[in-house]
């Protein structure tokens, strides 16, 4: 980032947490997503069911 | 064509797969568009020096906080009053996302605070009853893990979010009610007093939308895994029974 001055440490540590939390977020939930979609794939298929 | 057809969870698939890459991609363009200008192409102001490219997120991040809760208010009473299993696990999937807003808020508001204010925390009005909301965010995760029965658990979150209510207007009015604290007003108001200057303004608009679509993308998202989830758990159980 340019020009930030003195400030610098605010805004940068502003900016790193922030993405930090929603890459966490964005992660977690595409992780959960899988895990129970694969887990329904299989519960589905043993038992003859149509996916959703 | 009923809005309620929605509340089909068959239904809400097939739409939410059809709308969720649309999107996804609206709210990756607006998000890197948004903060790249905001805070490579902004200049610095007289009153906050540099610090007023937080404004980016935080003021976003607290709207959507404020916000989420209020869409969960809303499918929380048509849980309560139609018994719609989507409108109970949509309101379940906006929580999380809520809270990261909340953190994301308090995070970047002490940040911000400290070189302003001289002090990372206040127990101002405004950061008081947003913190409040951070907490009642925690308590509805905590409560829909807590109770095993889904239909139980969707009616007592439903009524914690209606409580809760409360803190999430408070926490957007709360320097219209007192008029003190170290908070200031509406960055986005009619009042041109207040009102931040259009340089900053654009690009806060893009950001804002782009935390919009996030929202609305990870809802999505989120509801999905929970109808599966839903679906998994009611399978099992069937399986275990035979």
């Amino acid at each position: 980032m340019m020009g930030l001055g003195k400030y610098a440490e605010a805004v940068i540590g502003s900016y790193a947490a922030s993405v930090a939390l929603i890459v966490a977020l964005v992660a977690l939930s595409i992780w959960k997503g899988a895990r129970v979609k694969k887990a329904l794939t299989e519960v589905e298929a043993r038992q003859g069911k149509t996916n959703v | 064509m009923s809005i309620w057809e929605y509340a089909n969870p068959k239904r809400f698939m097939q739409t939410s797969s059809l709308l969720l890459p649309w999107v996804t991609g609206a709210a990756v363009v607006c998000l890197v568009v948004g903060l790249v200008w905001g805070a490579f192409f902004t200049p610095e102001a007289d009153k906050f020096g540099s610090t007023v490219k937080i404004i980016y997120l935080h003021v976003p991040a607290a709207m959507m906080a404020i916000s989420a809760w209020m869409m969960m208010l809303v499918t929380s009473l048509i849980w309560l009053v139609r018994r719609h299993h989507v409108s109970a696990l949509s309101a379940k999937a906006a929580a999380p996302i809520g809270l990261t807003f909340t953190l994301i808020g308090l995070v970047t508001g002490a940040i911000w605070g400290q070189p302003m204010w001289g002090t990372w925390w206040a127990w101002d009005p405004r950061l008081t009853s947003f913190l409040i909301l951070a907490l009642f965010y925690l308590g509805y995760i905590a409560l829909w893990e807590a109770v095993e029965d889904r239909d139980t658990a969707a009616d007592l979150t439903s009524v914690l979010c209606i409580v809760g209510s409360v803190f999430a207007f408070l926490s957007r009015y709360a320097v219209l009610f007192w008029n003190q604290g170290l908070h200031q007003g509406a960055s986005l108001s009619l009042d041109q007093k207040e009102h931040v200057a259009d340089v900053y303004s654009s690009p806060l608009y893009v950001c804002i939308a782009g935390f919009v679509l996030l929202f609305v993308t990870l809802v999505l998202l989120r509801t999905r895994t929970e109808i599966r989830a839903r679906r998994l758990s009611a399978l099992l159980t069937r399986e275990r029974l035979a």
